[in-house]
This record gives C-alpha cells, sequence and structure tokens, in this order.
C-alpha cells in the first residue's frame, strides 16, 4: 500500500521535517518537504499528494489557511494538521474546514503511525472503489452483444483477437449498431480491464472543451478553471480511451491527438509539465475516414496512426435473423427493469419487426421494445404496440383479392357480422358485401 | 554487496563481551565484517532538558558528519532515552540508504516496564533493533511480514514478536540494491 502513497510535510521547524521524512521514508512512501505554506501550495500545484501532515503555527500563511488553498487545488488530498500549541478551537476550526483529523507534537509512535495508516487505508479503499465502477461499467455491458448471424460471429471473433494485443482500433458502423459496446468487449477482454476504460463522445464537446476534456487542465488556465483536473488521457493510464465520433474532431485536435498518440506524453492546458500516460485507443466513426482523407478532412499521418486495426458493424438489415434474439432480449431486460413478467411477442409483431429495415439499429428495436412493453397490455406484444402497428398493413399479403379478403373479414367481425353496418363501413351497398362474401367463400367463426 | 564493513559506534557502557556477541551475528546475518570501537562523542551536548531525552536527530545528524569515508556502515549504540522531535520516544532511527543509523536499549529493558530484568531477551531486543536500523541503511523499507525483523514496531512487544532475521523477500531486496 505505502508504495503508491504520496505524503507532503509541511512545517516550518527543519527537525520535525527531518524526522517526519525519515519516518515515512522507512515506512516505503513517497516523501517531499516544504519549510512554509508558499512553498507547499507551490508544490501542491505541480504534483497530487495524498496526504499532507501541515503545521498549524508557521510564520507567514498559517496552517489552516494553507489547508483551504490546498483543498482549492486538490480536494481529494488528505490533510492532517499538527501543531505544538493544542486548541480545541482551532481543532474544531481545522475538522471543519474538512481536514482528515488533528495530531498535537510530540506523537505518540504508534498513533502516527495508525494515522497514516488508515489515511492510507481510506485512500485505498476510494481508489479500489473508482476502479471497481469502471469495471462494473465496463463488465456489465459485455454480455449485451446480441448475435448469432454470421456476421455477428465475425465481428465478435475479430473483438477476442484484437483484444490480446495493444493496437490501435476503429470501429466503424452505422449509427445505433453498438460500436461502444464492441470498445468495452475488446477492453474487458483485454490486459488492461482492471484498469479504467474512458469514453469520450468528441462530436460533443467544442474544441477548446475537447482539447480540456482530453490533456485536463490546470487551475486558473481559463475561466472558470476552479481546479486543477486531470484529462482523460490521464485518467486512462493503464487502460483504454474510447474516442467516440473521431471523424468530428477539429484539424488542430487532429495535429495535437497525432502527437499524444506518437509520444504518450501530453501537456495539460495552461501547465508546463510533461505527463506520461500509458493508454490504448479505440475510436469508432459512422463516417467514411478514408474518404474524408482523400478530400483533405482529415490527417492522413492520424488516419494510418488509429486504422491498425479496423471492425465493421454489420447494420441490422444485413443480419436480420439477429432480430428475434434482440427482441427476446430486450423484452426480457425491460420487463424485468420495470419489474414485471416476462411476456411474449405475437408472430404477426414479429414478422413485421423483421422485414422492418430499422435505420437506427439495435438502438431502434430496443426502444420500439421498451415503447410497447410501456403502452401495451402486460400480456403480449401486439402488432399495434408498436408505432408503426397502426398504419401498417400486412405485407404478407401480396395480392389485391387477398388484401379486399382480409379487409373485408377484419370489419365483418368487427361488427359482429351485421351485414348492414358493414357494408355501410365499407362504404359499399349490401349486395355488394353479400356478393363479395359469396366470392371469398367467408362465414362468421362460430365460438 | 557493495558495502564492506558494518562499525558499531558503544556511547554506552557496554561490556565487550556483550558488543562482541551482537557483533558476532550482525555480521552473519549480512555477511559482513563487524568491528565495535568507544564512542567519540559527548552525549550530553544532546540532551533536552525540557523533554528529558536525547536529540536523536541531533545525534545521527552529528555521527554522520563523522562517518568513515568509504563502505562503512556506521551505528551508534546508546543506554540513553533517544527522541525525535515529532515523537515522544525511538528504539531508533537510521538514515534511509545512508552510512549512519542509531539505536537505544533504554526503552527494551523490562524495567521499563515493571517487569523483572532479562538480559537475554534484552540482548534480543537491542540484536533486532540493530539489525534493523542497518536494514534502513541498505535501503530496505518496513516489511509486512509479521516475522521479518523489518517490521515496523512501536512497542517492545512488536519487536519480541519478529524474528532476527530478514524474510526472504526483504533478502532478496537488499541483494538487488546492493549489488
Amino acid at each position: 500500500m505505502a508504495d503508491k502513497i504520496s505524503i507532503l510535510i509541511v512545517d516550518d521547524e527543519e527537525s520535525v521535517r527531518d524526522s517526519l521524512y525519515n519516518w515515512f521514508i522507512e515506512d516505503g512512501y513517497h516523501v517531499d518537504c516544504a519549510e512554509n505554506a508558499k512553498k507547499a501550495l507551490s508544490i501542491v500545484e505541480s504534483k497530487n499528494f495524498d496526504i499532507i501532515l501541515a503545521d498549524i503555527k508557521m510564520p507567514g500563511m498559517d496552517g489552516l489557511e494553507m489547508h483551504r488553498r490546498i483543498k482549492s487545488i486538490n480536494k481529494d488530498s488528505i490533510v492532517i494538521v499538527m501543531t505544538a500549541f493544542a486548541s480545541v478551537d482551532t481543532a474544531v476550526q481545522a475538522l471543519k474546514d474538512g481536514a482528515y483529523d488533528y495530531i498535537t507534537k510530540p506523537f505518540d509512535p504508534d498513533d502516527l503511525s495508525h494515522l497514516i495508516r488508515n489515511a492510507a487505508k481510506q485512500i485505498s479503499l476510494t481508489t479500489e472503489n473508482e476502479a471497481l465502477k469502471e469495471k462494473v461499467i465496463s463488465l456489465e455491458n459485455i454480455e449485451d452483444i446480441i448475435g448469432q448471424s454470421e456476421a455477428m460471429i465475425n465481428v465478435l471473433k475479430e473483438v477476442q483477437s484484437v483484444a490480446q494485443t495493444n493496437s490501435s482500433v476503429i470501429i466503424t458502423g452505422e449509427s445505433g449498431t453498438g460500436k461502444e459496446l464492441i470498445a468495452r468487449a475488446i477492453h474487458s477482454n483485454s490486459s488492461r480491464k482492471f484498469f479504467p476504460m474512458v469514453t469520450v463522445h468528441c462530436g460533443a464537446l467544442s474544441e477548446d472543451l475537447l482539447e480540456s476534456e482530453l490533456f485536463g487542465h490546470e487551475k486558473g488556465a481559463f475561466t472558470g478553471a476552479m481546479f486543477n483536473r486531470k484529462g482523460r488521457f490521464e485518467m486512462a493510464d493503464g487502460g483504454t480511451i474510447f474516442l467516440d465520433e473521431i471523424g468530428t474532431i477539429s484539424p488542430k485536435m487532429q495535429i495535437e491527438l497525432l502527437r499524444v498518440l506518437e509520444s504518450k506524453s501530453f501537456v495539460r492546458v495552461g501547465g508546463n509539465k510533461e505527463i506520461k500516460s500509458d493508454f490504448r485507443v479505440i475510436c469508432a466513426t459512422n463516417r467514411d475516414l478514408k474518404q474524408m482523407v482523400e478530400e483533405g478532412n482529415f490527417r492522413e499521418d492520424l488516419f494510418y496512426r488509429l486504422n491498425v486495426v479496423n471492425i465493421r458493424i454489420p447494420p441490422i438489415r444485413e443480419r436480420t435473423e439477429d432480430i428475434p434474439l434482440l427482441v427476446d432480449y430486450f423484452i426480457k431486460k425491460y420487463c424485468t427493469s420495470m419489474s414485471r413478467d416476462v411476456i411474449p411477442i405475437d408472430p404477426a409483431a414479429l414478422n413485421r419487426l423483421k422485414e422492418h429495415e430499422f435505420p437506427g439499429n439495435v438502438r431502434e428495436i430496443e426502444n420500439m421494445i421498451e415503447r410497447a412493453i410501456v403502452v401495451g397490455n402486460g400480456k403480449a406484444i401486439r402488432l399495434k404496440d408498436f408505432p408503426m402497428g397502426k398504419n401498417i398493413i400486412d405485407s404478407s399479403v401480396e395480392s389485391l383479392d387477398e388484401l379486399e379478403k382480409k379487409h373485408i373479414i377484419q370489419i365483418l367481425n368487427k361488427y359482429t357480422w351485421n351485414i348492414s353496418r358493414s357494408a355501410k363501413a365499407l362504404k359499399v351497398d349490401r349486395v355488394t358485401l353479400y356478393n363479395k362474401i359469396k366470392r371469398y367463400g367467408l362465414k362468421p367463426i362460430k365460438e | 554487496m557493495k558495502k564492506q564493513s558494518i562499525l558499531l559506534i558503544s556511547f554506552g557502557h557496554f561490556e565487550n563481551d556483550f558488543l562482541a556477541k551482537i557483533a558476532d551475528h550482525i555480521a552473519s546475518e549480512f555477511l559482513l565484517p563487524v568491528q565495535f570501537e568507544e564512542n567519540p562523542l559527548e552525549v550530553n551536548e544532546f540532551y533536552d532538558p525540557t523533554r528529558r531525552q536525547y536529540d536523536g536527530n541531533k545525534i545521527l545528524k552529528k555521527l554522520n558528519s563523522l562517518s568513515l569515508q568509504g563502505d562503512t556502515k556506521t551505528l551508534g549504540l546508546f543506554e540513553v532515552d533517544l527522541f525525535i522531535p515529532v515523537l515522544t520516544y525511538i528504539f531508533g532511527q537510521a538514515i534511509f540508504k545512508g552510512n549512519t543509523g542509531i539505536a537505544s536499549l533504554y526503552r527494551l529493558k523490562n524495567e521499563q516496564y515493571g517487569m523483572k530484568p532479562d538480559e537475554k531477551l534484552l540482548f534480543d531486543r537491542f540484536e533486532k533493533v540493530i539489525i534493523h536500523e542497518l536494514g534502513h541503511t541498505f535501503g530496505l523499507v518496513h516489511c509486512y511480514s509479521p516475522v521479518c525483523v523489518m517490521r515496523s514496531s512501536t512497542y517492545v512487544e512488536d519487536i519480541d514478536q519478529k524474528n532476527k532475521k530478514l524474510c526472504m523477500k526483504c533478502r532478496t531486496e537488499i541483494e538487488r540494491l546492493e549489488l
């Protein structure tokens, strides 16, 4: 645990700094010292510390004020205040300001060890908690890849094989085909799976915002930059960064991105310190990047840097055999999440779905099923539960006669074979309706 | 190992037999020649009347300034109560990856805790503290193994629970650091 914990000791007395420095170094912590608050703040601005041990009584800025300023730079640091002049007021003030604990010099060696061990444990738990959350997010969707079509099986084979490497991947496919899901599958099956997968939706951010989002920024780098903030590349250290809608980034960002991919290092916006990060890049786009390169809208060198492996996700119309599986999966998913019994889908409704083109791909199927469950009768999903259900004509009927026959049956059944009312509804006279009934050999179904 | 020898300097009234026995054990643990000699320093100048203890930091710095050049690890042995400014007491202290350390048997004595004197136990405890501090001079940090001599100890009971020897992990580490 101690291997990764960094401690900053702030005290105007050299002997105190030396003593604590020696004590913590022997425990294997990374230790830095500062003799006053001003120096401590300048160190904290350039480097993150897990634990800061600060004396309260110091010439110039005191420990309490320094604590408030440190929290404005790095709110995650654990600050322990110490003083030789114990008083209830200062202790209460320190704790009110968010100090982790308060100790009075000289400490009992055991108290100091316990205090630091507990603080280190809290840091470790917080870090572990964040990593586990990321992991859960990464893993919970891996089973969501539904598909037994040859096209999808080939995609999954590619995922398995590319996951074992560190190569950059571009995932192409129409909107709603599940590009992010495939990226998560690659990450979850790679050796980086215990580190975060960080997603950036490039298309949703302006150039300046994207720069700050990717590289992070220093406090005061621009209006509103109130804290030092890690960028997505920094957060993805050890893991994977997923750049969605890569085709939308500006030429300036393309150059920046190329430089980062080549050096695996970058500088925060408003900063001057080079930060290294070990990440894998997966990109996704629904645009034709090759064509964009030819048209001069996307850098060729960046394209080749990213396009080491290309995985194309087929649209639903190229894998219609997966529709029943997807429908079944989403019915179970939404019935369960709405605490309802899992209901079947009428064959006619399923047949209709199989014929639909689904320009919105899997996302459209998902939305359609969710809606059908919400508006349906709770017993089965029917054709009329779909948005297109009420207006569609059963396309399994091909001839005009067949269509007429079905329509007449529908109207007769609706008016319980009352000929006058049915004829009126069909806007024909009664004789014409009788002739049609005779022609098609229609008979009322007796219950 | 690069370091060629260990020098134990007595700052108390230790008997030669006592020192020779400790030197033997240290030599077998670190596989280095160990010598011992009498103190060149007057310890009274490090006495802090307000705490009625001796300032370990100042002693360590002074001893370090007097240390032999080259590859000798020097460890001062004391009978007096040592402290460092932030802590109420210390059993020992060393310069991490340095050439100097100190160890005191004052708080290792059973009498300090209202128990009968036990010379053998005192010898064992002192030896463990010396090996521990020397370990720090070689670059070893505290070990999580409950029986390793490099385990952190804040009470004598903690010292009693561990062995006099480096665990396999620390031994491997010391060889890696020093080769």
